[in-house]
């Protein structure tokens, strides 16, 4: 394995963890915004706060760490992705900014009428951000990123393939928030709100797959270079993705929500992995290889220690917040 | 008399070529980076002044103190969240805004940011676990959670201030034919300012928060507030403020040591030279138009001793340097007198009261003096922001200083003019809503509410012990 090829990879496992941990943050919001008006929808926000409050920031710096990896190991394409997808990034960037702020003021609004504000913000803008960050995805896979950057403001993320991405991310998003969230409901004792939460997840989940399905032709038509790829190279990732969405849906019907959050987690890594691996060895589609876009061999062997070094410090960590925060011990509010 | 007209035509074409976005996107970059350097100033000091409370809490089993660190940590989890969040516009805006230097350098200067990225991990990761570890976590394993949310601070402020040292002084690569060639990422990370400079904001970062912090409570003690809770809250920041404005002074003299051999026109702007005089005098206010000083005191000898270390070396004039490579002059000038003025009355405020405190007399009991320390969070806030404003529009019209000039690192989309409209809307949205959540918490705590439980819960007897 070339050394761009090892920094391409660390990059894009970052994609995969941003996708199904910051993906399952974002997704609360749309439980908190469909819970219903006050006293019926508290008992979801308080859990949703709970749920997301302790790891919605490390998870956030994923984002973080494939900016800062894209730029620094592949500086020209990254600037080629800004200057082009200009407006759906900051889109993004402002839901993420909406998303954050009114997460923190919301959990210690001194009324009802301010949580209720800074909860429609939060909410809101935590189905947003994925939807624009999907248009992003899109936009870079149907190959409309030009390697000198600048290229068209609008149609490079109001296009089929960006738009499909768009919704199907929140879908996703949605789906495995709704699976986690069931099983924190169980885990905190409350089993008519893990009903009520199942149900929902279920209906999000059979939503999703129906807009992965619609999807299929037009994104063939519009991307064809991802189009081969996924029906190609990355055809065990997608199937395995479609198997563990279906297992997903039966053991949510089955109410077993420790094993559904599992097979959840697989469903979205292996959609997203099947996304990169499907344009290798494009890194902007049709555009710019990985190996073209890669910058000074230094820094990018210099990235790999920092990689190493993430491997060795924070993954450990974030390995004993998640078994925290998943323990029975925490889960009681 | 004709060179001149000459000149200042030059001048004119000049700026009538600069791309379109290059006001905006630096004002942008001004506002989001001004309203961020205040919050990680929190990021990176908060976690040692909750860590000293806490573990005295524990040690001594003080009540005062543990309460102390229990509200210091509930107001951090506010703080750090809009700070992770106004970290990231910057993090986006480095290529929304300036892609012609992130395209060219990104794989020179971005190393640091990767182990930025890393400390910022261990930061988060550790907030997580402090903040909802209250009551479920053994105490004595809790407050250990603090201990790399410390480090973190330091290796962060670190990596983030190396690369603007190395926009200072830029080396870790050659430009052959245009071309960036030989990238070396560590000299570049390591380069000869980023020590210095590092220090010097790490200690900031220490002087905002100390002050911040114990400003709250010295207005508690103005308001009649004078128990066990207000004194302590108000002396451990006080303690950390007190070494960090002592030492400042000498971190700030030694980074700008060789500034004159550097960045002469940063230097020449922050003493007003208009013309290379030795010695030089220390110039104090004053503005300067058209070539020449109206309004300044002089002190003679000073500017070369202070800037120099020497009682003859001058100050270069800016009249040696040609005027396409001058900083926005009166801006860097009084920028940099505000952050030295108030850095020096600080340091002077905090040694009167240790003095004061050696002969006998506790200050506390002085109303000016609480008065003071009510002000001196927010002057320490000014001396941050004067003193970024001071090194960044000091480097112009550079972004990497004599090699990128930042109308070639900015955007050439156009609407930034909207885009900055609606972040000035956003921010003061934010800072508002920050001021009223945080105030409404300190309320709710006077009134003896001990946890602040999610208003939108139905309130019941089996709901949420922390």
């Amino acid at each position: 394995m070339t050394v761009e090829l090892a920094v391409a990879a660390a990059l894009f496992i970052g994609v995969v963890a941003y996708a199904v941990l910051g993906g399952a943050d974002f997704g609360s919001g749309f439980f908190d915004l469909t819970a219903g008006r006050d006293l019926r929808g508290a008992e979801v926000r308080t859990l949703v706060d709970h749920s997301i409050g302790p790891v919605w920031e490390a998870n956030h710096v994923w984002l973080i760490f494939v900016l800062v990896t894209w730029w620094t190991g592949f500086p020209e394409t990254f600037a080629a992705a800004m200057s082009t997808l200009f407006v759906p990034l900051l889109l993004a960037l402002l839901g993420i900014v909406l998303r954050g702020a009114s997460f923190a003021f919301r959990k210690y609004s001194a009324t009802l009428g301010q949580a209720r504000l800074f909860g429609v913000l939060f909410a809101t803008s935590s189905i947003l951000t994925p939807f624009f960050l999907g248009t992003v995805a899109g936009g870079i896979a149907s190959g409309r990123v030009p390697a000198e950057g600048y290229g068209d403001l609008w149609s490079s993320w109001l296009n089929p393939t960006s738009l499909f991405g768009g919704v199907i991310a929140v879908g996703t998003c949605a789906f495995l928030a709704g699976t986690f969230l069931t099983a924190d409901a169980r885990r905190a004792g409350r089993e008519r709100l893990a009903e009520q939460l199942r149900v929902r997840s279920l209906v999000v989940g059979l939503a999703t797959g129906a807009v992965v399905f619609a999807a299929l032709v037009p994104i063939t038509r519009d991307a064809p270079t991802l189009s081969e790829g996924l029906t190609g190279r990355a055809a065990p990732l997608i199937i395995v993705s479609a198997l563990a969405g279906v297992a997903t849906l039966a053991l949510l019907v089955r109410r077993r929500y420790a094993s559904a959050r599992l097979t959840a987690v697989a469903a979205v890594g292996a959609v997203v992995s099947g996304w990169g691996v499907g344009q290798y060895p494009w890194l902007l589609v049709d555009e710019v290889t990985i190996t073209e876009a890669a910058g000074a061999p230094a820094t990018l062997r210099a990235l790999l220690v920092a990689v190493a070094l993430a491997a060795v410090l924070v993954l450990p960590a974030l390995a004993y917040l998640f078994r925290l925060t998943q323990s029975e011990a925490w889960s009681r509010h | 008399m004709t060179a001149d007209v000459l000149t200042q035509l030059a001048q004119f074409a000049s700026l009538a070529a600069e791309p379109e976005g290059l006001l905006p996107a630096r004002q942008q970059m001004a506002l989001s980076l001004g309203w961020h350097i205040i919050l990680s100033c929190f990021g990176v000091a908060f976690p040692a002044m909750i860590l000293v409370l806490h573990l005295r809490g524990i040690r001594r089993d003080d009540a005062v103190a543990l309460g102390l660190a229990q509200r210091w940590a509930k107001v951090s989890a506010v703080l750090f969240a809009i700070g992770a969040v106004s970290g990231t516009v910057l993090s986006f805006e480095m290529g929304l805004l300036w892609p012609g230097l992130m395209g060219r350098f990104g794989d020179v200067l971005g190393l640091p940011f990767a182990f930025e990225g890393l400390s910022f991990f261990i930061e988060a990761i550790f907030l997580g676990i402090y903040l909802y570890g209250w009551g479920r976590m053994p105490p004595k394993q809790h407050v250990l959670m603090l201990v790399p949310m410390t480090v973190a601070g330091v290796v962060g402020t670190f990596c983030v201030v190396s690369v603007n040292a190395w926009m200072n002084a830029p080396t870790g690569f050659r430009i052959v034919d245009g071309e960036v060639v030989d990238v070396q990422p560590w000299r570049a990370m390591f380069n000869d300012l980023a020590l210095l400079q590092f220090a010097h904001m790490w200690i900031a970062a220490y002087m905002v928060v100390g002050f911040s912090l114990a400003g709250v409570y010295a207005v508690g003690m103005l308001r009649g507030r004078r128990d066990a809770h207000h004194r302590l809250g108000f002396i451990v920041p006080f303690v950390f403020a007190t070494l960090a404005a002592l030492v400042q002074p000498v971190v700030g003299h030694l980074l700008g040591g060789d500034l004159g051999d550097r960045q002469p026109a940063k230097l020449a702007a922050f003493e007003l030279a208009e013309t290379t005089e030795s010695p030089s005098p220390l110039r104090i206010g004053g503005i300067y138009v058209d070539g020449e000083v109206h309004g300044a005191i002089d002190i003679p000898y000073l500017g070369s001793l202070l800037a120099q270390n020497s009682f003859t070396e001058p100050v270069q004039g800016l009249d040696t340097i040609p005027p396409e490579n001058h900083p926005p002059i009166n801006i860097t000038h009084w920028a940099f007198q505000t952050m030295v003025g108030i850095g020096t009355l600080l340091a002077l405020a905090v040694l009167l009261f240790w003095l004061a405190r050696w002969r006998g007399h506790d200050l506390l009991e002085r109303r000016w003096f609480l008065r003071f320390c009510a002000l001196a969070g927010p002057l320490a806030v000014l001396a941050v922001e004067a003193g970024w404003v001071a090194t960044e529009v000091g480097r112009q019209p550079w972004v990497v200083y004599d090699v990128l000039r930042t109308e070639d690192a900015a955007t050439d989309r156009s609407g930034l003019w909207w885009l900055l409209g609606g972040t000035v809307v956003l921010y003061a949205a934010m800072t508002v809503a920050a001021v009223l959540v945080l105030r409404s918490m300190a309320r709710r705590w006077r009134a003896g509410e001990a946890d602040l439980p999610s208003p939108y819960a139905p309130h019941t007897g089996e709901e949420n012990p922390r």
